[in-house]
């Protein structure tokens, strides 16, 4: 008798470890009926995932009989990517994503993203026409294929601190937007001298440390230097452009325009009021308040002109979703013209029709009219994605550990002659 | 009549040789049941995937998985960085266990002794053990900025200092400073109680004899607390060989692959670069690693620890 209860303990322990894990496994809903959506995000920012919900209710309330709910599920690790591939390698995978620029051409190239073009076309109103071309070109593959809707066209622009500037005696920057003087070497020169003078830092890339390389190198655009070439067959670190740049950017390092690298930690923030001039896109105008005098102005030119950079996120249905006809119609919906104006009120839109001072107004409610039209409207039309490549995380690594010379003094050279050494054979496939 | 019952008796004084009744029996499986599934499903069964993982050619995000056999192996072992990722984890480990192990006998020796106060000391020595290692990581990399704390003590003395964590000489042994401060305490504690087991009269027998202080600490102090000090180097090499917050948070591997570690490489591959059947048998070659120095050091023990429990 009383084996038979300990048996019976034992058994039902079992079993419910066993209930537990299956659970905790998840299951698979039916694919034909009304959806349950889901879609990873990479921002946890409260504004945006109320605007979120508000779109995915109206269209739950439109569509009950395709989609019964949407759920918006902030991807929580640091390293967004890491975060959704584990989700996805363990089965768990999401309906829609936030696809960050830099992932976009391995995302289309390898056949994870789903062809969206025939939902937007055929949705009444909707106007694919709308989306400048060379937004949606990084999402798009050679049969002109659609795969995400280039939510976030954010171009890069230089913050400055003008109280820090005047304290330091330096120059009205602004007054030399427009004129010829407007340089990477005249804005290093005043990082240089305030950092002297007043021992804040000079001018910063916040999203830049080793292992986000492309920050940097991204700039090299205005020496006429790109890391690779354009069918991303040849590299081209080792070219004279990305030599002198590089020089160039390890001489205002070692004379303090620009901070030493320290590690693997960011930059100090432009927010504290430390930074004389930060690279940054719109969005950080929302941290900065009215502690000191700000102005956000377009990029200076290097040696080869004035080049524009856009950094972008996508929003794409991926291919193994089960749901993939009802997540390309909540797509098409969440990004009509219509809810495109109200994402733009957090995301700089790539929508012709919403590039204008009142649409972007809303997106960045601390920038002047002026601000604006010279650092966006003007910029976007003809600015280029920041540089991608299809295999990019195959050698990203490669080419963070080859850099790191750079950062700390060494031969530049040398540098980009090895890196160009270790990567070529897989930019050649 | 008699001796059936003398037999009776004898049964029930002599205990038995059989085994426990069943109930017993399936008392003790339920007990352990979830301690052994735990380790069976969270350890044991996840540790053979990896290892079938390490044979294939997998991307996560497609779900693709195509056997290759020993490839990724062969890869491995003819990849520059995963030689430079050895090298960088066996320094990385040998500078942690020594460091390790010398700075907390020291500190167990010092504060082996009743004096007021010597709690507070203790505790201010075991404190970062209880500290977020983000924290502690985070902080030291404030300390160990160009214009840093460090620096800035080291311009007082008319010294000065270097980029600590970007310079590919100095970037390993900072970490391992980093490593051996935030775990010296746990140490501490320990060679603190194998200390007190050490029987005093011991000490004092050798000192009437003549023995010097050192003496007695190397010929008797030192070998019988042996067994604690194979169980913190097994520990200690362990832990080690498993860094990673503090590289991922102070150098993201570098400068170059100066920090690259066994466990940051084996990272960077999977969710970077989106190998995982590479990562996997980069998990496989570390498992080797650690399992071989632990075994090394286990075996060991029979030249040097003679007071074994």
């Amino acid at each position: 008798m009383r084996a038979t209860r300990y048996r019976g303990a034992a058994i039902a322990l079992t079993g419910v470890l066993a209930v537990s894990l299956s659970a905790c496994a998840g299951g698979d809903t039916d694919a034909s009926g009304p959806a349950d959506l889901k879609m990873a995000l990479w921002s946890s920012n409260e504004g945006h995932l109320a605007l979120l919900k508000k779109i995915g209710d109206a269209y739950v309330a439109e569509h009950g009989d395709e989609v019964t709910s949407i759920t918006f599920e902030p991807v929580t690790n640091p390293d967004y990517i890491a975060g959704l591939t584990t989700q996805i390698a363990g089965g768990d995978v999401p309906d829609l994503a936030w696809i960050p620029e830099a992932s976009g051409p391995e995302f289309v190239d390898s056949g994870i993203l789903h062809d969206v073009r025939d939902t937007l076309k055929d949705t009444e109103g909707y106007d694919l026409d709308d989306i400048l071309p060379a937004a949606l070109a990084p999402w798009q593959d050679d049969k002109g294929g659609v795969y995400a809707y280039p939510f976030s066209n954010s171009p890069f622009a230089l913050y400055i601190n003008e109280d820090l500037l005047a304290k330091a005696g330096q120059p009205d920057v602004k007054s030399l937007v427009g004129t010829p003087n407007y340089t990477w070497e005249t804005i290093t020169d005043i990082a240089a001298a305030t950092n002297s003078k007043t021992g804040a830092v000079g001018l910063n890339v916040p999203t830049f440390n080793p292992t986000n390389w492309s920050a940097v190198t991204m700039l090299g655009n205005a020496w006429g230097a790109a890391p690779w070439s354009e069918d991303g067959a040849t590299c081209e670190f080792a070219s004279p452009g990305m030599i002198d740049y590089l020089t160039w950017y390890q001489k205002q390092m070692s004379r303090g325009a620009i901070p030493a690298v320290s590690g693997n930690a960011a930059p100090a923030a432009f927010a504290s009021g430390d930074v004389a001039f930060s690279i940054a896109q719109l969005s950080q105008s929302g941290s900065l308040d009215d502690s000191f005098e700000w102005s956000f102005l377009p990029l200076p030119a290097g040696p080869k002109g004035y080049h524009p950079i856009v950094g972008q996120a996508g929003v794409s249905v991926l291919e193994r979703s089960k749901h993939q006809k009802q997540a390309a119609g909540f797509l098409a919906y969440l990004t009509n013209p219509t809810n495109a104006e109200l994402l733009a009120q957090f995301f700089p839109p790539p929508r012709q029709s919403l590039l204008n001072v009142k649409t972007l107004s809303k997106a960045a409610p601390k920038l002047s009219p002026e601000e604006i039209q010279s650092a966006i409207i003007d910029v976007v039309p003809e600015a280029k994605v920041k540089p991608q490549h299809p295999v990019l995380s195959q050698f990203s690594d490669k080419v963070r550990a080859g850099l790191d010379p750079v950062w700390s003094g060494g031969d530049v050279k040398a540098a980009v002659t090895g890196i160009c050494e270790q990567i070529s054979p897989t930019l050649k496939g | 009549m008699t001796a059936r019952t003398s037999a009776a008796n004898d049964r029930r004084v002599v205990p038995s040789r059989r085994p426990r009744p069943d109930g017993d029996r399936w008392l003790g499986v339920a007990f352990v049941a979830p301690q052994v599934l735990g380790v069976i499903i969270l350890g044991v069964v996840p540790f053979l995937f990896v290892i079938w993982y390490s044979f294939n050619e997998w991307r996560p995000l497609t779900g693709e998985m195509k056997f290759i056999g020993l490839d990724n192996y062969s890869r491995l072992f003819a990849d520059p960085t995963f030689s430079a990722s050895v090298i960088a984890s066996l320094l990385f480990s040998a500078g942690v266990l020594v460091l390790n192990l010398v700075i907390a006998i020291s500190l167990a020796v010092l504060l082996n002794r009743r004096m007021k106060g010597i709690t507070a000391f203790r505790t201010i020595f075991f404190s970062p053990v209880v500290v977020s290692v983000v924290a502690w990581s985070v902080t030291w990399g404030f300390l160990l900025a160009p214009d840093g704390g460090l620096n800035g003590a080291l311009r007082l003395l008319g010294i000065d200092g270097t980029n600590w964590l970007a310079d590919s000489s100095t970037a390993l042994i900072s970490l391992v400073v980093v490593q051996v401060f935030k775990g010296v305490g746990m140490n501490m504690v320990l060679f603190l109680a194998a200390l007190q087991s050490v029987p005093e009269e011991i000490r004092e027998a050798a000192q009437l004899d003549g023995a010097s202080p050192w003496k007695s600490f190397w010929s008797i102090t030192v070998p019988m607390i042996a067994p604690t000090i194979l169980l913190t180097g097994i520990l200690t090499t362990i832990g080690s060989l498993e860094v990673f917050a503090p590289v991922q948070l102070l150098t993201g591997g570098g400068p170059g692959d100066a920090t690259n570690v066994l466990p940051f490489f084996l990272y960077r591959t999977a969710f970077v670069s989106q190998q995982f059947g590479y990562a996997s048998a980069i998990g496989v070659v570390l498992f080797a690693i650690i399992l071989t120095l632990t075994m090394l050091q286990w075996t060991s023990r029979r030249k040097w620890v003679h007071d074994e429990v």
